[in-house]
């Protein structure tokens, strides 16, 4: 029957030719059109499905909690609105937090890189041992956050810690390293750089060897020094590999927790919260005496909203410097 | 055909593994302790969570499981308090996921008396008067429900570096100590002259912290931070509170007794081993703490005292949360090990000062002697010290505010911050609460 009858569902389609019988589609060609439209997306459908569960989904539900009072143990209370955002800002941990957070990232980030790129260049030369080299610039990054916590801890201990007592050889007063703020930030650092500038050293140096070698050959015959020519032609060519480290390091560093928490036996952020970052706020608040989770999920909700807008700052630079660097390679072609 | 099939199969395929895979990864965490229950006869597993050391041992939950047939134990032991603190809120909030008998430590029952829902209410009148009164006050609620069985507490003495008292022209032996101690009135006024006169004969610290003595004083307070009845903050108003926060600072920074340590910290546990301070407030399980950071120092003893007569520094429960399967029977096992032959067994295992009246009798624990504090006989200095201590009201708010003191507390004593700042600092941090 199906056969020859016109399907009023062809018709539909208001372009049917009264001279011509409709031709039957076979459902193997509709999997096929339909093999061409979804495969791609299939195929790239795992990233999102888990990305949607493990990403989106926290996302959105902690914004669910954010506007409820809602109790660690009670669970859920009464929707709130913003009041705890309101609440959050207004308290003075949550500053010193945010604080804490950009005055470490700063200081651990900036001297990190310059390190990286040095180091990365000093492997990049001809020695000896290449691998051996290149594996120990690694091997800080193995050992577990907790153990560097613990070993730094004690050497920058007020009184008993080895620095002071290095310093006080040289005649430098102690530093209250657990006291005041700018020396407990300085320590952290330390402790983030111990950890991580192997890790960057390594992708910088994958970059560098990238950097076609005849660029170097033709410096070397404009008669460019060494240092000429790790200015002029390695660090512009690196420019995009330090744009990645620069936006990792930051997500990592607005982040950061496991270093600071252990800096002391009470994992506060010190008596008065002089090295408390945010993500510490948020595990105060929700897990702490409050107990509060709409809280520390607004504290969340901010803390990703200020990731996101240096995010859009690091990628407007990005755009900048590679509009710059197109401009220039333009020029170029056309001299 | 045949080859699009195909592949349309393993798309379907692939969506429907990850799929799974995902949710096998959300479910299956928090399995509870059942066993299967084959028709009619009981065969069950209890599962105990403790922290630290309770000192309970395979051996005695053999002898629980010969004397119950059908019950097996076993006990799931966390690093830390901490970290079986974040396991016990995150399940009970779950509402899944937790053992059968779940261990407390006191500073944070105070929070779980809040949700008495959340816990099997454990009233026995068998068990009346088992344990110190004040240990039961701790985990009773308002409508007369208790939450927990309780198993240890700490009775405090006074730790003392004889070989450095000697030095400085005081009585090293353990009576004397004690009645140098003790003063006129036993108040911590006397403990601190002692001090004095300690530093008078070329001592250095008197005692390590300022934030151990405000601990040693506030829990001698019935209710130092929040109203015993409305639970309202009155910290801020508390004449006692600026009382004792005054006489801290005094001593440890005024008169300088203190070693200016912060407790727990790497400078803290250094200072043992170099002479840091010559006593420190020192309850049960801080015996082996002392022991372990002492390595190779000789001196230290116990004197049977306490400044204002007696004070209690931790201590545990175990409770049975309410979403177990065989709540009677955890129950059961709960009364039982926390009953006082086996609390002294665990005393004997891990030093762990049974809170149990009749424990405190028996002379297995009263004959304990410990070889490192010059062969002091601890039980017996414990069993006294245990007698007279009072229950200090905890609301829910009495952590958030005792941690803004000791914050207040280590500024100044340690960092040498300005006592009236912090003290303002502290009175900000009340108020937030309120």
């Amino acid at each position: 029957m199906a056969t020859s009858t016109t399907s009023p569902q062809l018709n539909r389609g208001g372009q049917a030719d009264p001279g011509r019988t409709p031709r039957r589609v076979g459902f193997s060609q509709t999997l096929g059109r339909w093999d061409v439209k979804l495969s791609p997306y299939l195929y790239v459908s795992p990233f999102f499905i888990l990305f949607a569960l493990t990403g989106l989904f926290p996302l959105l539900y902690t914004a669910f909690v954010s506007v409820h009072d809602w109790n660690l143990i009670g669970g859920k209370g009464d929707f709130v609105g913003f009041e705890n955002y309101a609440y959050v800002l207004q308290q003075p941990n949550f500053w010193k937090g945010i604080r804490n957070t950009f005055s470490i990232f700063f200081i651990s980030t900036i001297p990190q890189l310059i390190i990286a790129i040095i180091l990365a260049a000093l492997l990049d030369a001809n020695l000896r041992a290449k691998t051996f080299w290149r594996m120990g610039v690694l091997l800080p990054y193995v050992v577990a956050p907790v153990a560097v916590s613990l070993i730094f801890g004690k050497l920058f201990a007020d009184q008993s810690g080895i620095i002071n007592t290095l310093l006080g050889k040289i005649g430098i007063d102690p530093i209250g390293w657990h006291a005041q703020v700018l020396p407990s930030h300085i320590a952290i650092a330390t402790m983030v750089d111990f950890r991580w500038t192997g890790y960057n050293t390594l992708i910088l140096l994958a970059a560098m060897q990238a950097i076609p070698r005849d660029l170097y050959e033709a410096a070397v015959l404009d008669g460019a020094s060494r240092v000429r020519q790790f200015f002029s032609v390695t660090v512009p060519m690196l420019r995009p590999t330090i744009i990645f480290v620069v936006i990792t390091s930051t997500i990592g560093g607005l982040q950061i927790f496991d270093e600071p928490r252990l800096f002391d036996q009470t994992g506060q952020g010190g008596p008065s919260r002089q090295w408390m970052t945010a993500t510490m706020y948020i595990y105060e608040v929700g897990w702490g005496n409050q107990k509060s989770f709409g809280r520390a999920s607004a504290v969340a909700w901010i803390l990703f909203l200020i990731i996101v807008v240096v995010g859009i700052i690091n990628f407007s630079l990005t755009r900048r410097i590679s509009s710059d660097e197109s401009s220039k390679s333009r020029k170029k072609v056309r001299r | 055909m045949r080859k699009t099939t195909s592949k349309m199969w393993a798309a379907a395929a692939g969506v429907t593994g990850i799929a799974l895979l995902a949710t096998a990864c959300s479910s299956g965490s928090g399995d509870s302790s059942d066993d299967a229950t084959d028709g009619g006869s009981k065969n069950i597993t209890l599962t105990v969570a403790t922290f630290n050391e309770f000192g309970y041992t395979e051996d005695m939950f053999k002898q629980y499981e010969e004397s119950h047939p059908g019950i097996t134990v076993k006990e799931k032991k966390a690093a830390t308090s901490n970290e079986a603190r974040e396991n016990l809120n995150t399940r009970l909030a779950a509402g899944s996921g937790l053992s059968d008998i779940e261990a407390v430590d006191t500073d944070w029952m105070p929070e779980l008396m809040q949700y008495p829902d959340k816990f099997v209410d454990l009233t026995d009148p068998a068990l009346e008067g088992r344990w110190l009164k004040f240990k039961t006050d701790a985990v009773t609620t308002d409508d007369g429900k208790l939450l927990g069985y309780g198993t240890d507490f700490g009775p405090e003495g006074i730790a003392y570096r004889g070989d450095l008292l000697e030095k400085a022209g005081l009585p090293k032996d353990r009576d004397a100590v004690a009645a140098l101690i003790k003063g006129k009135d036993n108040s911590w006024d006397d403990y601190f002259a002692a001090g004095k006169q300690y530093q008078a004969g070329g001592g250095g610290a008197w005692f390590d912290s300022a934030g151990a003595i405000w601990q040693g004083m506030i829990y001698q307070e019935e209710a130092p931070y929040e109203d015993a009845k409305t639970n309202e903050i009155i910290a801020a108003d508390n004449p006692r509170v600026k009382e004792i926060y005054d006489a801290v600072v005094k001593a440890s920074v005024t008169d300088n007794l203190s070693a200016h340590l912060s407790q727990w910290s790497d400078d803290w546990t250094a200072s043992f081993q170099n002479n840091g301070f010559a006593t420190m407030l020192a309850p049960g399980w801080m015996l082996g703490v002392i022991e372990g950071n002492s390595a190779g120092v000789t001196g230290w003893d116990l004197a049977d005292v306490y400044p204002g007569g007696a004070g209690n520094w931790g201590g545990s429960f175990l409770t049975v949360p309410a979403q177990g399967a065989h709540p009677e029977e955890a129950k059961e096992l709960a009364a039982w090990l926390t009953a006082p032959e086996q609390q002294v067994q665990a005393f004997l295992n891990k030093g762990t000062v049974p809170s149990q009246v009749d424990g405190l009798k028996d002379p297995k624990f009263t004959g304990a002697v410990n070889a490192f504090f010059n062969n002091a006989p601890t039980g017996e200095i414990l069993a006294n010290r245990g007698q007279g201590i009072i229950s200090t009201h905890k609301g829910p708010n009495f952590f958030a505010i005792n941690d803004a003191m000791q914050s207040a507390l280590t500024e100044v004593d340690v960092n040498k911050g300005n006592p009236d700042e912090q003290w303002n600092t502290f009175i900000t941090a009340v108020n937030a609460l309120g």
